[in-house]
């Protein structure tokens, strides 16, 4: 299978009060066409810089990020990123929010085809009936929603997630990981997800990339999941494979995130003795 | 960072309409008053609130005792500070001219009124007049037509229509004065508004021009309008000749709308330019993913998410620029109410500071209500939830 994204030889390195503070360097990493693969770590190891970085929002200090064979250079609807949170315009609605995008996108397409694209999207997500409300009328879940249809609705080569799920409870973001994964598998984009929580990342993902704490993070082990697609969740938990895999990923973020397989090196490189 | 940036702190969703903070209250009444409620909080005229819910038999006891808390107390003030005032009358004179009573006020406001009522009648009774002696030149010129005088007939025609144009020209009114003020206040405060919102909008976006123009705000932001005057008075007098036969649009007119503009351009180019800077990042990393143009980056997003502050800015600047006028048109000798304060003062007679005292009411309401309609309306572009 083709390679849709590559980081290579990857680092960043931001300008701080205290001198130039290294999140992580030499950071190699290649995604199938079609894969999707979670990250997760401890909090500040530099997950959101990587997606970011690779959505163009974030600069890169050393290395190179190519997407399709092209080297990325900023910015750009190919790749559709949900964060944390959705980030609609408040003064909008909802059906307006996902419009934004698909204008921009489909921009030779007519109206009632763009309007009717968008209107699409959000029955996916299964707001067709709230596609004129405003994102303030909705609860956070339906928000989240809106912000996955307008993801999608870009029809783009890659999709980046940021913890979309982070600030839901636990029946809505188990309801959007299913809403997430029947779009994804119905689109065949290849997804990069950032996520907390281990049995999100072992359900959804194709393989999981486990990051060492920071700074100077780098990527500690690359877990494969074996389960078959498409996915039941009762089955999945049932499966003592689920188990076993969550206790290595657990073990790996509890007991061995924060050895370093390089540790003399790294200890020089902290930031304060770069400071100093 | 973008996701670290990202808000938490909101996670309930206010139902559509519902008013208020009262949540539990089931109308048993004529009609819900919850939505009109929130409608007259929106606008700023939270006041009635107490009466819709009164009307609408929501709790009667605790709006009765809201209305007369509302009355009363401020009653109690006025009170006071008529007490105040009556005392001021009494006492405070000099050798030709005194405070005058809230009565003497009272009646010199009664006899503004009746002046205006007064030269209504002689306007309508002159324009009568004319009418009359237009049609006398209109039958002349008939008859002249019918003769076959045709250079005749066209100069009796000439001098009917003279007659129909001629324009009552009797003393203004407070009316008269009132609306010159307005008018001259709007276009001063729409001329600062065009200038204010496009540089406040290019200092928002560019910390460039933001650096270069910010020496040059500071240092005109605090100068008092009677500096500013003598130098619109040049440049108008130099750029603008107005007709000898307008006497509405005069230089007057626009000097004293130059100095409003300058005097009230600050808040709105300070406010739009901090609203313009401080759009919520996220809203400004959608718009660098979806690359779109830098018109519609402008309209679909620095313009909404700017414009609870750019009309926080308004509302301010036109406080300042109707606080302004009264000055301005003092100097200026624009027909407006500055000008008749002062022209009255010069009158000097206790009578004439009664109508002095009026007008300090009439500036003060007028002042009020602009000041309503500017928060009516900054109440209206508000997100109620911004964070989202
Ligand atoms: N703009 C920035 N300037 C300086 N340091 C930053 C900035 N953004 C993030 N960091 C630091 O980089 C590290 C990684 O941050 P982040 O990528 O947000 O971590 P994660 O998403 O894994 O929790 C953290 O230590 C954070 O403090
Ligand atoms: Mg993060």
């Amino acid at each position: 299978m083709s390679i849709q994204l590559e980081c290579y030889n990857l680092a960043k390195t931001y300008e701080t009060k205290r001198g130039p503070f290294s999140v992580f360097r030499n950071l190699n990493l290649k995604v199938r066409t079609g894969e999707f693969v979670s990250i997760i770590g401890h909090s500040g190891c530099g997950k959101s810089t990587v997606l970011s970085m690779v959505a163009g929002l974030n600069e890169i200090s050393e290395g190179a990020i190519m997407l399709a064979g092209k080297e990325i250079d900023g910015p750009g609807p190919d790749r559709g990123v949900v964060f944390q949170s959705p980030c609609l315009l408040p003064w909008i609605s909802a059906l307006n929010n996902v419009l934004l995008g698909v204008d921009q996108v489909f921009s030779h397409a007519t109206k009632a085809q763009r309007r009717q694209i968008a209107l699409h999207y959000l029955s996916q997500v299964g707001l067709a009936d709230a596609a004129s409300k405003k994102p303030t009328e909705l609860s956070q879940g339906m928000r989240q929603r809106v912000g996955i249809a307008r993801a999608f609705a870009l029809e783009p080569k890659m999709l980046l997630l940021d913890e979309p799920f982070g600030m839901l409870d636990a029946l809505t973001r188990i309801e959007l990981q299913d809403v997430l994964l029947k779009l994804w598998a119905q689109k065949q984009i290849t997804a990069m997800l950032i996520t907390h929580d281990v049995d999100e990342a072992i359900f959804v993902s194709d393989r999981i990339i486990c990051m060492t704490d920071g700074p100077e993070a780098e990527i500690g082990e690359v877990v494969t999941v074996p389960f078959e697609r498409p996915r039941d969740r009762k089955t999945v938990l049932a499966d003592p494979r689920f188990r076993e895999l969550r206790q290595h990923i657990i073990h790996f973020l509890n007991e061995r995130s924060h050895m370093r397989r390089s540790l003399p090196e790294a200890a020089a490189r902290t930031p304060s003795s770069a400071a100093a | 960072m973008i996701a670290t940036t990202s808000s938490t702190d909101d996670t309930t969703t206010p139902a559509p309409g519902a008013g208020g903070p009262r949540k539990s209250f089931q109308w048993r009444g004529l009609f819900n008053p919850s939505p009109i409620a929130h409608l007259l909080n929106k606008l700023g005229l939270g006041f009635f609130v107490p009466y819709v819910r009164l009307a609408a038999g929501d709790e009667p006891q605790k709006q009765v005792r809201q209305i007369l808390i509302d009355i009363l107390l401020p009653g109690l003030a006025m009170c006071l500070f008529f007490a105040f005032w009556a005392v001021c009358a009494k006492h405070v004179k000099t050798d030709s001219t005194r405070i005058p009573t809230p009565a003497e006020t009272w009646s010199a406001w009664q006899g503004m009124q009746a002046f205006a009522a007064d030269q209504a009648v002689k306007e309508s009774e002159f324009g009568d007049k004319m009418e009359k002696l237009a049609a006398v030149w209109d039958k002349q010129a008939q008859a002249a037509k019918d003769a076959g005088d045709a250079a005749k007939a066209a100069a009796s025609a000439e001098r009917a229509e003279s007659y129909r144009s001629k324009e009552y020209a009797g003393p203004p009114t407070f009316y008269h004065q009132i609306g010159t003020s307005l008018i001259t206040v709007t276009i001063g405060f729409i001329a600062a508004t065009l200038i204010a919102i496009p540089l406040g909008i290019l200092c928002g976006l560019n910390r460039y021009f933001f650096i270069a123009l910010n020496p040059l705000v500071q240092i005109f932001k605090p100068v008092s309008p009677l500096a500013w005057l003598p130098i619109v008075f040049v440049f108008v007098t130099a750029l603008y000749d107005p007709p000898a036969s307008s006497h509405l649009f005069g230089r007057a007119m626009f000097i004293s709308a130059g100095t409003v503009t300058l005097c009230s351009l600050w808040p709105t180019l300070i406010n739009t330019a901090f609203g313009v800077a401080g759009i919520d990042k996220d809203h400004l990393n959608v718009a660098r993913v979806l690359k779109l143009s830098w018109f519609k980056q402008l309209t679909s997003i620095i313009l909404p998410s700017a414009l609870p502050l750019i009309f926080t800015g308004l509302r301010l600047s036109l406080g300042v620029g109707w606080m302004v006028l009264i000055a301005a048109d003092m100097l200026a000798q624009n027909p407006g109410l500055g000008k008749f304060v002062w022209d009255t003062f010069q009158n000097g007679s206790t009578e004439s500071m009664a109508q002095i005292v009026v007008a300090v009411f009439a500036i003060g309401i007028i002042g009020f209500f602009l000041d309503r309609i500017m928060f009516a309306l900054q109440r209206l572009v508000t997100f109620e939830d911004r964070a989202i």
